[in-house]
């Protein structure tokens, strides 16, 4: 890659916080329930209140072995928490209980698509991922013109996994590609919901330069860009920040030597990084074993039954679609990207149907367009597989067309019924030969100019007759009009 | 005078008193004696009164009762009662109010005992003389112008002035041993994770532990058998069965049990000569209810107390970053604008709030505490520290080969005059010599009374056994004051 100046890679690594689908804290009873009043989910534990105490939630730990072995991690038969101090208000113990020199998986790996090579692979290393408990939340409230900060803990203690990668990734498309994956194999396994929006999938980007001057390899000062909100908002993030580097170092000729890492915001409305820290001083956490906690042993046997629950990955599963539906890779793919739920809609649909192809278009089309705009997500879609898939069985014999699959389509999306009674609701009935000879016959009758043109060459001039046998009977199937339409003018 | 809590069991049992004639006592004692003591932060006569009003009613409807049924209790102000403040005799949490009872608490509520009040300390009980504390001093009912040690000096001194039978105290490095020793009442440091420590302040989490405080061997064990067992509230809680530590304690025959005399520790360099005497006494005690004694060292006995001094600073420097003013306790209302305008005003919120709310003994700890965790030092200090407890620990496992139980002094001198050693740090945590070995091993020990000096000062003789043998401790201590009188003897107030 080249900036109109010296040729440039970009070196990328991601950081990120994936919130645990339990549901309770990760070391005490409270609800993890997004979006309650402020400050109703919490106890003396996750208040810090003197003299309370952290219990371990198992279920975190099953979670993040979960995730481990989803990352192709190694997990460690022992593990344990350590402190790490630093003074915030959200932060009411002065400390975070997180994982220091023992994290509960390590050496994982990513494989994404090569963007620039779509039949090649690249693998993104993961460093770690550790288990950690959630800050609560800041509320800085400067429209007031009063320094008044509010403080919501109900998040504090929420259990995180946070997965840093190697920096390995060398475009923002890259980026998005890894979190991409990463996210779907959350979200597939159960072990999070990764919504950016409510917080339950953060993105911290590491980004710098390696210019080549004259076969001399520059580096920029590393960025740590926060504050992205979607995959789109880190792919723009890093896209500008990579100018931006460049910029500045053709302004100022500042390296990685002669800065530390700074941490920058990302704002969407302006479409910018800025500079969020003035001082950026290293900080010391002071790390060390928590006390008040035990270290925690994995056994072999449990590792090995959390991977017999893996059960089939992402990856296999667009394989096996492929050849089992006889879909398109780009088409597995858009399905299986979708998450579980969709998987398991689609196959349903695909069995009752017999037709794996259409089956992946309407999903691709009609459904996931109606997901969009109901905003709901598989569970809560109108439509069960059993009946999309009934209905797509009537396209693919014939007995209805297309449009008129669409009308019911339409039908079922707003009345809880039947196949057989929405087809019955619309009045849709099959149109017997005879009525469609004689519909056919009056149509060239009383059209000679079409009749014409057709014979003339102009072979699309036959769309209109079938547009308006749709229009004298609707139930009219225009594959069956045009072709005894073509019958009729060839024995003319 | 207060009666011993076997006793006043029996009282109350026989009808020859009731909860509420017993919780009069205690308040007209804690009257005549409190303004020359200062044993307590905190005392609720009505709220007392109260609860022995509904003990003696349970009694006369002939309901079930606890094992400490109208039994006085005092708690040492470092465990969360939500009916009375919680201040850790700190500025910092001098108006705190916990939501919960600490679970010792819950267990002594349980137990139908009558809490009484909050017994003084030092300041996150961090000390040795109860002089850090921002309530004042407590002085020794046996001399008042000299200290009833420390860190519980409160939960010591109103059992040795009669106030209550029995209190709770917390032992981080001899904690409840020293102050037991000073004022001659006997006192029991549990194993590691044998009574849990959900609601006990933190001051040092991997070393902390609550113990009872009594006159006497049964009434401590009472108390032990109480608040003992596992907890799931705290993961470092042993899920372990507690035995019956009351029975099995009217015994003088101590045949069989090896008790190993820490011979070092009774040449160490300032060790008190009548100290060094009264272990010398117990040894024949001991011998003559028919113990062996044998030889034992601790070999890295020399490095208990840097050890120590390293690990809790540690710990602490941690524990105490909450109490930053922005939730509960302190928060300085008037900013140092040199600070604010260096700082920003949350930052300058934090230097006020700490540096009004904890004394100096507290800023030091931390400050020793972040030095030793700081990057670059870590190795040097903390983790060589960690490495020094592991041999440190090793060599109890080795001693407990050799003998059933460990003899020494609980303290190199008896209780040292008020002011004598509070500007002096050092010599201060010098106190902890024989102790904080306990702590770090995590196994349990008692200070047992063991006579008067020449000035009238009460001796103490210290007994350690391997981790869970409680009832080994309690045993060989009742055994001692079956054929001696020490713990029987009373300080004229």
């Amino acid at each position: 890659m080249s900036i109109d100046g010296y040729p440039t890679e970009t070196i990328i690594g991601l950081e990120v916080h994936v919130q645990l689908k339990t549901n309770t804290k990760l070391f005490c009873g409270c609800s993890t329930r997004f979006g309650a009043p402020a400050n109703t989910q919490v106890c003396p534990v996750c208040l810090g209140l003197p003299g309370a105490l952290p219990v371990m939630n198992e279920g975190a730990i099953d979670l993040a072995i979960r995730a481990g072995l989803a990352l192709d991690c190694s997990i460690p038969p022992l593990t344990k928490w350590d402190r790490k101090q630093y003074f915030y208000p959200d932060l009411p113990k002065g400390y975070q209980i997180s994982q220091f020199d023992l994290p509960i998986c390590a050496d994982g790996f990513i494989e994404i698509d090569n963007p620039d090579s779509p039949d090649q692979s690249r693998r993104i290393d993961i460093l770690r991922a550790h288990l950690e408990e959630d800050a609560g939340k800041s509320m800085h409230d400067e429209a007031t013109g009063r320094s008044e900060s509010r403080i919501d803990l109900n998040r504090c203690g929420t259990p995180l996994l946070e997965i840093v990668s190697q920096p390995d990734m060398r475009s923002s498309t890259e980026a998005k590609l890894y979190l991409t994956e990463l996210k779907l194999r959350m979200t597939h396994l159960g072990i999070s919901d990764c919504e950016m929006q409510e917080g339950s999938l953060r993105v911290d980007a590491n980004v710098n330069l390696h210019i080549d001057v004259d076969g001399k390899k520059i580096a920029t000062p590393i960025v740590e860009i926060k504050n992205m909100n979607s995959f789109r908002a880190v792919e723009r993030a890093i896209d500008y920040e990579i100018d931006r580097q460049y910029d500045e170092w053709e302004e100022t000729g500042k390296t990685i030597h002669d800065m530390p890492k700074r941490t920058f915001g990302w704002d969407d409305s302006k479409e910018r990084t800025f500079k969020q820290r003035e001082k950026e001083e290293s900080a010391d956490y002071r790390y060390f074993p928590d006390p008040d906690l035990l270290p925690i042993r994995l056994p072999v046997e449990r590792i090995e039954q959390a991977r017999d629950g893996l059960g089939e990955m992402p990856a296999a599963i667009r394989t096996r679609l492929q050849g089992q539906y006889g879909i398109k890779p780009y088409d597995a793919n858009v399905i299986v990207n979708q998450g579980r739920e969709l998987i398991d809609y689609y196959e349903v649909v695909a069995n009752n149907s017999g037709d794996g192809k259409r089956s992946s278009s309407w999903i691709q089309q009609d459904v996931l367009r109606t997901m969009n705009d109901l905003q709901c997500p598989v569970g809560d879609f109108p439509i069960s597989a059993e009946k999309l898939g009934e209905l797509l069985k009537r396209v693919s014999s014939g007995s209805l067309d297309n449009t008129r699959a669409r009308d019911v389509f339409a039908h079922l999306l707003e009345n809880d019924c039947t196949v057989e009674e929405a087809i019955e609701a619309l009045g849709i009935v099959s149109v017997d030969g005879n009525e469609l000879e004689s519909l056919c016959q009056e149509l060239l009758q009383s059209n000679p100019a079409v009749v014409e043109d057709y014979k003339g060459g102009k072979k699309q001039a036959i769309g209109s007759l079938i547009g308006q046998a749709k229009k004298k009977n609707p139930n009219a199937n225009p594959q069956q009009v045009r072709e005894t339409l073509l019958r009729i003018i060839d024995s003319i | 005078m207060l009666d011993s809590a076997l006793e006043i069991l029996r009282l109350q049992s026989t009808g020859e008193a009731s909860a509420v004639d017993v919780t009069e006592k205690v308040f007209e004692s804690i009257e005549s004696s409190e303004s020359s003591i200062n044993a307590f932060t905190h005392v609720d006569r009505d709220l007392a009164l109260a609860t022995a009003e509904a003990i003696d009613k349970k009694r006369r409807a002939g309901e079930p009762l606890g094992p400490l049924a109208g039994v006085p209790v005092a708690a040492k102000d470092v465990l969360c009662t939500k009916d009375m403040p919680t201040t850790c005799s700190s500025n910092m949490l001098r108006h705190f109010r916990p939501p919960y009872d600490a679970t010792v608490i819950e267990k002594l509520r349980q137990a139908d005992a009558v809490i009484v009040g909050k017994t003084n300390m030092d300041e996150f009980a961090m000390g040795a003389s109860t002089e850090t504390s921002a309530f004042g001093v407590t002085r020794n009912p046996w001399d008042t112008s000299r200290t009833p040690g420390g860190s519980s000096g409160g939960a010591a001194a109103c059992v040795a002035a009669g106030n209550v039978p029995l209190s709770l105290g917390s032992d981080t490095g001899g904690s409840i041993r020293q102050p037991s020793g000073f004022c001659g009442v006997t006192g029991l440091k549990p194993t590691y994770g044998r009574v849990s420590r959900y609601g006990l302040v933190a001051f040092a989490s991997s070393l902390d532990q609550i113990g009872p405080i009594g006159w006497s061997v049964p009434d401590v064990a009472l108390l032990l058998q109480a608040i003992s067992g596992f907890e799931p509230r705290d993961s470092t809680s042993l899920d372990r069965e507690v035995p019956d530590y009351t029975s099995a304690l009217q015994t003088s025959d101590l045949r069989g049990l090896r008790i190993g005399v820490l011979r070092d520790a009774l040449e160490a360099d300032g060790i008190d000569d009548q100290v060094r005497a009264a272990v010398h006494d117990a040894m024949q005690v001991f011998k003559s209810a028919g113990a062996e004694l044998v030889d034992v060292n601790l070999p890295h006995s020399e490095y208990w107390v840097p050890t120590y001094y390293v690990i809790a600073p540690s710990e602490a420097s941690s524990n105490l970053s909450r109490y930053d003013g922005a939730h509960y306790g302190h928060r300085a209302t008037e900013l140092d604008p040199d600070q604010v305008e260096q700082l920003g005003p949350l930052h300058a919120t934090y230097c006020k709030s700490r540096g009004e709310g904890f004394g100096a003994e507290v800023k030091r700890r931390i400050m020793v505490g972040t030095y030793a965790l700081s990057e670059g030092y870590a190795d040097q200090y903390y983790n060589q520290a960690l490495k020094a407890r592991r041999l440190i620990k090793g060599d109890y496992d080795t001693a407990f080969t050799q003998a059933d139980l460990l003899l020494g002094p609980v303290s190199p001198t008896p209780a040292f005059p008020l002011g004598e050693k509070v500007d002096d740090p050092i010599q201060m945590y010098l106190c902890d010599l024989f102790t904080v070995g306990a702590n770090l091993a995590g196994i349990p020990a008692i200070s047992l009374p063991a006579g008067l000096n020449s000035e009238g000062l009460p001796l103490a003789i210290q007994l350690q056994a391997p981790a869970l043998q409680e009832a080994r401790l309690l045993f060989a201590g009742a055994a001692y004051q079956t054929t001696t009188d020490h713990h029987q003897q009373r300080p004229n107030l």
